[in-house]
């Protein structure tokens, strides 16, 4: 029975009224969902949301307390040994040793999992072009830069080919542009078949690398979809405006019913809208010209991921206030 | 079958050999054992034996000649006590997350980490008798060159369950512990008790009862009596004790060591299985 899939075809993962607890401290609070084989799957919420938790208890790490969890076809508590053989991890903390050589990393890694000679051999040389390490082979772990490391780890989490690869909070404390990289090596291994579970605390990250996207705080999943999804179901739009009386503006526009709020910039203004932004803006446009205001720029934008999570959640992820970001992302030419 | 244990064992050679430090250190503790506590002690203590009668039959020997064997099984212990560090280490800041995730079993870890420890306790174990040799001890006196390499061998054998035994030990508490200065503490109490309830540096017959139970049955004591009975011999006087060593007496000796070495393994395994590293 064990080598049957327990689920259908085309899920790799599946999660049922998953708990845990640590002491009287619910991490994981009775989460459901799929993983589609093929997808990339977010856990998007803060830290102490219980992402860790979750993917600890799927990658065979943590005993499951209550409720089912399967991985590529195989029960975590019946069949942990087979879940072990399916899946490839990046752990959230860096886990190498500092005193073994990159090359030695992955010897090491493809023997735990008992590659063949041959096979470990030519996959080393493979991954080790596909993270561009391949000129740091003999160099010891300790003396590569964060970026490097985190390449080794993506490095050796594929080296058995898994079905599915768990990476948790992949490009923590990376910098933009290797997180950038980092993003389209995940992708590349993605279009190759593994299946990423992926979790992150970056709404861009989840935002620009997921098929799918569930958001998790305090122990639950809040809502789940695909990214166009959640942030539509806000059904709103922000649309930004530069007028030649911005004042003036603002009182006329306020009246319209399917303004929901509006925000004064320093050149111009933000406007919350309770309907589609594309019909509203062509109103406000012309009630704007009826009273002789000319628009001098105008931008128009679905709500952002961080939008949809203040949303959901009540609270911001970041330290900084969204609307800031979110302003940024606006001004003319910005997006 | 999985050879997943060799892996382990590679990679705890490879820090063996890449921390020279560590490398020198670790053999050179033991010869600076034997040429200032051994040396010292014999000049003084060998003087005190003048004039003790010897019985027929048996030879004397020398204090440094009596210590050396105590001395190799005192390094052993050493290394071997600390030989499931790289445990906890691994635990708290390296690869032991990747491993415990990985398909290999578990008792892997720990027969890896038994076997990497035991080559140390070799290497370590024929340098400290072909120093002591050098300066003085009478090991392998008049011994013929197959004899002595049985000698050795028998010496091999016994430092390796005696060996497998501590490292077992070792890792078991290492992956029970969550720092290394815990671990630090709880060695040092281990180390004080196995070593001087021994018979490493002085006979055992003048201890009190209750300690000379206690020691005759210490695996540190086991080991030395079969150390002495390769090196020296079954008939030998040292430090005024006369020791008649039987053929059972090393096979129960021995037996003794494999016991205690299976219970650490089993006292591992239990640890480990019981491990939760995330």
């Amino acid at each position: 029975m064990a080598a049957q899939p327990l689920t259908e075809k085309d899920a790799i993962i599946t999660v049922e009224n998953l708990e845990f607890l640590y002491g009287d401290f619910k991490a994981v609070d009775g989460i459901s969902f799929t993983v589609k084989k093929g997808e990339i799957f977010s856990f998007l919420g803060p830290n102490g949301a219980g992402k860790s938790t979750a993917i600890n208890v799927l990658i065979t790490l943590l005993a499951l307390q209550k409720g089912k969890a399967s991985v590529a076809g195989y029960d975590v508590t019946k069949d942990p040994q087979k879940v072990r053989e399916s899946i490839g991890i990046v752990f959230q903390e860096i886990t190498l040793d500092r005193d073994m050589t990159v090359w030695e990393s992955l010897e090491f890694h493809g023997k735990l999992y008992s590659m063949p000679h041959a096979d470990r051999r030519k996959r080393i040389e493979e991954l080790l072009t596909l993270v561009q390490l391949e000129n740091k082979r003999d160099v010891r772990t300790k003396h590569l830069s964060g970026g490097m490391k985190r390449r080794l780890e993506i490095a050796r989490g594929l080296m058995t080919r898994p079905k599915v690869l768990f990476l948790d909070e992949p490009t923590i404390g990376l910098d933009p542009q290797t997180r950038m990289r980092m993003w389209d090596y995940i992708k590349d291994v993605n279009k190759e078949g593994t299946t990423i579970f992926l979790t992150t605390h970056y709404m861009d990250e989840a935002d620009q690398l997921s098929d799918q996207i569930s958001i998790i705080d305090n122990g639950k999943i809040i809502i789940s979809g695909t990214s166009w999804e959640l942030k539509n179901t806000l059904g709103q739009d922000i649309i930004y405006l530069e007028t030649s009386d911005n004042d003036a503006a603002i009182q006329l526009i306020r009246n319209l019913s399917s303004v929901k709020d509006i925000t004064s910039k320093t050149r111009g203004f933000l406007i919350s809208v309770n309907e589609d932004g594309t019909k509203v803006l062509p109103m406000i446009m012309e009630c704007l010209h009826n009273a002789e205001i000319s628009i001098d720029t105008v931008n128009l934008k679905k709500p952002s991921m961080d939008d949809v999570f203040v949303y959901y959640t009540g609270k911001e992820i970041r330290d900084e206030p969204i609307g800031k970001s979110a302003f940024i992302s606006l001004r003319p030419g910005g997006h | 079958m999985n050879y997943g244990f060799v892996n382990i064992y590679w990679r705890d050679m490879i820090r063996f050999v890449r921390f020279r430090t560590m490398l020198f250190s670790s053999l050179l503790q033991p010869a600076l054992w034997l040429a200032f506590f051994g040396i010292a002690m014999s000049s003084s203590f060998d003087s005190l034996m003048i004039g003790v009668p010897i019985p027929p039959g048996a030879h004397a020997v020398g204090y440094l000649t009596f210590m050396a064997a105590g001395i190799i099984a005192m390094t052993t212990l050493f290394t071997c006590l600390f030989g499931g560090m790289i445990i906890l280490f691994d635990k708290n800041w390296g690869l032991m997350r990747e491993i415990l995730a990985s398909p290999m079993p578990r008792d892997h870890v720990i027969i890896g980490i038994g076997l990497s420890g035991m080559t140390k306790s070799f290497i370590q174990a024929i340098i400290i008798m072909v120093f002591g040799i050098l300066i003085g001890a009478g090991f392998f006196v008049g011994f013929s060159a197959v004899q002595i390499a049985i000698a050795v061998l028998g010496i091999l054998v016994f430092v390796a369950v005696f060996a497998l035994g501590f490292l077992f030990l070792s890792a078991g508490i290492a992956i029970s512990m969550e720092t290394p200065e815990g671990m630090q503490g709880i060695m040092t109490l281990l180390t004080m008790p196995i070593f001087f309830a021994s018979n490493a540096l002085y006979p055992l017959n003048a201890f009190p009862e209750f300690l000379k139970v206690i020691s005759t049955y210490n695996p540190m004591t086991l080991l030395i009596n079969g150390i002495r009975y390769f090196a020296i011999g079954d008939d030998f006087v040292a430090m005024g004790t006369h020791y008649v060593y039987t053929t059972n007496d090393i096979l129960l000796s021995f037996g003794g060591l494999v016991v205690f070495a299976l219970i650490m393994y089993v006292f591992a395994c239990w640890r480990f299985n019981k491990a939760v590293v995330t």
